[in-house]
């Protein structure tokens, strides 16, 4: 698994990060926006060059999934992959909100006065296109299984988990590459400005005080494979996963957190396991006051007040579509190396919200963890990764 | 992959719904390709219903269509939603938007510009809790979604409803990507035969060089190739003879780059 975000590239960029407090959230100076907020955006996206063979994908989401994929070994792993069960026979489940959206932005500055039409350069299909993102994976790692791009906003890398589990199950692959990317753009940061979600300062997530949240971008990887009889020491598995709608509303929560209860439930129920059995959840945990209160009702309600939690929102910013993947890595990395991270920027804890969150890292054996990833429209899902048994 | 159809929507230029449309597909009648008319859903709350825009009338339609066939609450039923992108109008105005010195956008324009609109706009009339994805994948969105939802009810024994759709871009965006027609088509899926079942569907991956099916007539062709949900239009017209009696058939559509999904079409017993 690969992991890019405001943090810096790679996973041990990111447990240093998490060792030491570092936040990736910096004010907003990101390409012509003026609004007053801070922002995760990740150094170096636009030095990034694809292959020449690739030009024609060049946006700034294709870009930020390339220094994922060359990340911690991944398309190393891709590789052994592909030798082992035949490039037809790995499908690239992807998810992305916002696509290359940013580059049809930009071809609409540049409309010809005159006509109206966008420059010649601009390619639809490659770049703005949803299932850009994983045409782009799917020609650089050299895979020709079935592919997809799933876009159900802030829940979508995380639901990707549950539907390459499923195209395995239905033999219609033995590996899938799962994961996405999404990048900032002008459409997400003055979209959210629009529904009055966007925090002036870095977002504090459960604080008394927390205003919303601080945008963010990233891109990760998994690669999924059928799970083995005799899986080798190490070896972490998808034991659960659920999904759930609010059928509520189309940009707030329900104010019980239902859908996001049944979709904790739908996970616990899929891994044969009971609430006491997780040892950490990382959050949705946005920031913004009805979210947060809403996934505090699911928790408490579910899981009690004593398993700890947290969001690492306040380190990454929300990385929306990307949110599912950037946070399940982080989870998987709490479950490899014991170090359960607490949440920056939060200093006093809402005393209306109940569950057991933490504002400092503690460290233990952990055996089972929880990731909840919630969208807009009430799309909802929640995985849970473990020791193979 | 086996899935059972209890129910069938559609809606397109010359399409106005499955019972109306069949004869068309079978050849037994001409086609003619008068506009595709779209409202809001009766099943939205007002307020819904006056913030919703193309997509989600067209998906809402086909997808209540397919639901009332199959005689199940909607509640209980899974969804898949695919389409190659989001409400093309909503997105025009939010670029335009976005290239003023203002870059004023209104929160519902925003929240509208989500791929998964008519999903969430679904659930909210259906008070549907059950799983929902949507995706996309441009040329190729109702062919992966079929996939999908076949997963879904082989693996996990869903009853899912597969509802696609896909409409044109206005100008600019339609000289970069050209979309033909407004067309929407949803099929209610299930793992085992009931009393209400139309036909079964066997489905799988091919890596074969079967010729992919068209249809016969030049303009029900000229919507298959120009409109990506419109991809569907030989299996529902395999459809559409099977549930009036005919022999089983198969239908090969196109999974680049060097893929088939090889449906079989035949009676539900």
């Amino acid at each position: 698994m690969s992991i890019v975000s405001s943090l810096g590239p790679g996973q041990e960029a990111t447990l240093d990060a998490l060792h030491t407090g570092r936040s990736g959230l910096k004010p907003c100076s990101f390409e012509t926006v003026t609004l007053d907020t801070h922002i995760g955006e990740v150094a170096g996206v636009n030095d990034v060059r694809l292959p020449d063979n690739l030009a024609s994908f060049e946006c700034r989401n294709n870009r930020l999934a390339e220094m994922a994929l060359h990340r911690d070994g991944f398309a190393e792993a891709v590789a052994g992959a592909r030798e082992r069960y035949g490039a037809d026979r790995i499908g690239v489940f992807l998810g992305t909100s916002t696509s290359g959206i940013l580059s049809a932005e930009l071809a609409f500055r540049a409309r010809d006065p005159q006509t109206g039409a966008l420059p010649a350069a601009f390619s639809f299909a490659t770049t703005h296109s949803t299932g850009s993102l994983a045409d782009f994976v799917r020609h650089r790692l050299g895979l020709t299984g079935p592919a997809f791009v799933v876009s159900s906003a802030c829940a979508t890398t995380s639901k990707v988990f549950a539907n390459a589990a499923r195209m395995i199950a239905a033999d219609l692959c033995d590996a899938a590459v799962v994961g996405g990317a999404d990048s900032l753009c002008l459409t997400t940061l003055y979209g959210f400005h629009s529904l009055e979600l966007v925090s002036p300062t870095p977002c504090r997530p459960f604080d008394a005080e927390r205003s919303g949240v601080s945008l963010g971008e990233g891109a990760g990887f998994a690669l999924l494979e059928r799970a083995n009889q005799s899986p080798a020491a190490g070896t972490v598995h998808l034991l659960g996963a659920g999904e759930s709608n609010d059928a509520h509303h189309m940009s707030t929560p329900h104010p019980d957190g239902l859908g996001a209860r049944l979709a904790m439930e739908r996970a616990l129920a899929s891994a044969a396991l009971r609430p006491g059995d997780i040892d950490y959840v990382n959050l949705h945990g946005t920031a913004t006051t009805y979210g947060d209160a809403a996934e505090d009702q699911a928790i408490t309600g579910l899981l009690g007040t004593c398993t700890p939690v947290s969001s690492t929102k306040g380190y990454t910013g929300h990385t929306l579509g990307a949110a599912g993947i950037v946070e399940a890595i982080i989870s998987v990395l709490a479950l490899r190396t014991g170090l359960i991270p607490g949440s920056p920027q939060t200093r006093i804890l809402d005393p209306a919200l109940r569950s057991r969150y933490l504002t400092a890292n503690e460290t233990g054996r952990l055996d089972r963890v929880m990731t909840n990833s919630f969208g807009f429209g009430g799309s909802n899902s929640s995985l849970i990764f473990g020791w193979a048994a | 992959m086996r899935a059972y159809v209890e129910g069938i929507g559609l809606l397109g230029p010359g399409l106005p719904g499955w019972e109306q449309s069949r004869a068309v597909l079978t050849g037994d009648t001409t086609y003619v390709a008068s506009p595709a008319v779209l409202t809001a859903s009766p099943l939205l709350p007002p307020a819904e219903r006056r913030r919703s825009v193309p997509t989600v009338k067209l998906a809402m339609a086909v997808g209540a269509e397919a639901l009332e066939q199959a005689g199940r609450d909607a509640a209980t039923v899974a969804t898949v939603f695919t389409s190659s992108s989001g409400d093309p109008d909503t997105l025009h105005q939010i670029l335009e938007a976005l290239a003023t010195e203002e870059r004023d956008i209104s929160p519902t324009r925003f929240h509208n510009s989500v791929h998964n609109a008519p999903a969430g706009y679904w659930s909210i009339a259906t008070r549907c809790r059950e799983p929902s994805t949507s995706l996309s994948a441009h040329d190729e969105s109702f062919q992966t979604g079929l996939l999908e939802a076949a997963a879904e009810v082989a693996v996990d024994g869903w009853t899912v409803g597969l509802i696609a759709y896909d409409l044109p871009y206005p100008e600019p965006l339609s000289m970069v990507r050209p979309i033909a027609g407004t067309f929407g088509t949803a099929l209610v899926l299930v793992p085992q035969p009931t009393d209400r079942c139309l036909a079964c569907l066997d489905i799988e991956l091919s890596r074969g060089t079967e010729p992919i099916d068209r249809m016969a007539g030049v303009r029900l062709e000229a919507l298959r190739v120009g409109n990506p949900t419109a991809r569907a239009l030989p299996m529902l017209a395999a459809l559409a003879r099977v549930c009036t009696g005919g022999a089983p058939e198969q239908v090969v559509l196109d999974l680049p780059p060097s893929g088939r999904v090889i449906v079989r079409v035949s009676a539900p017993c």
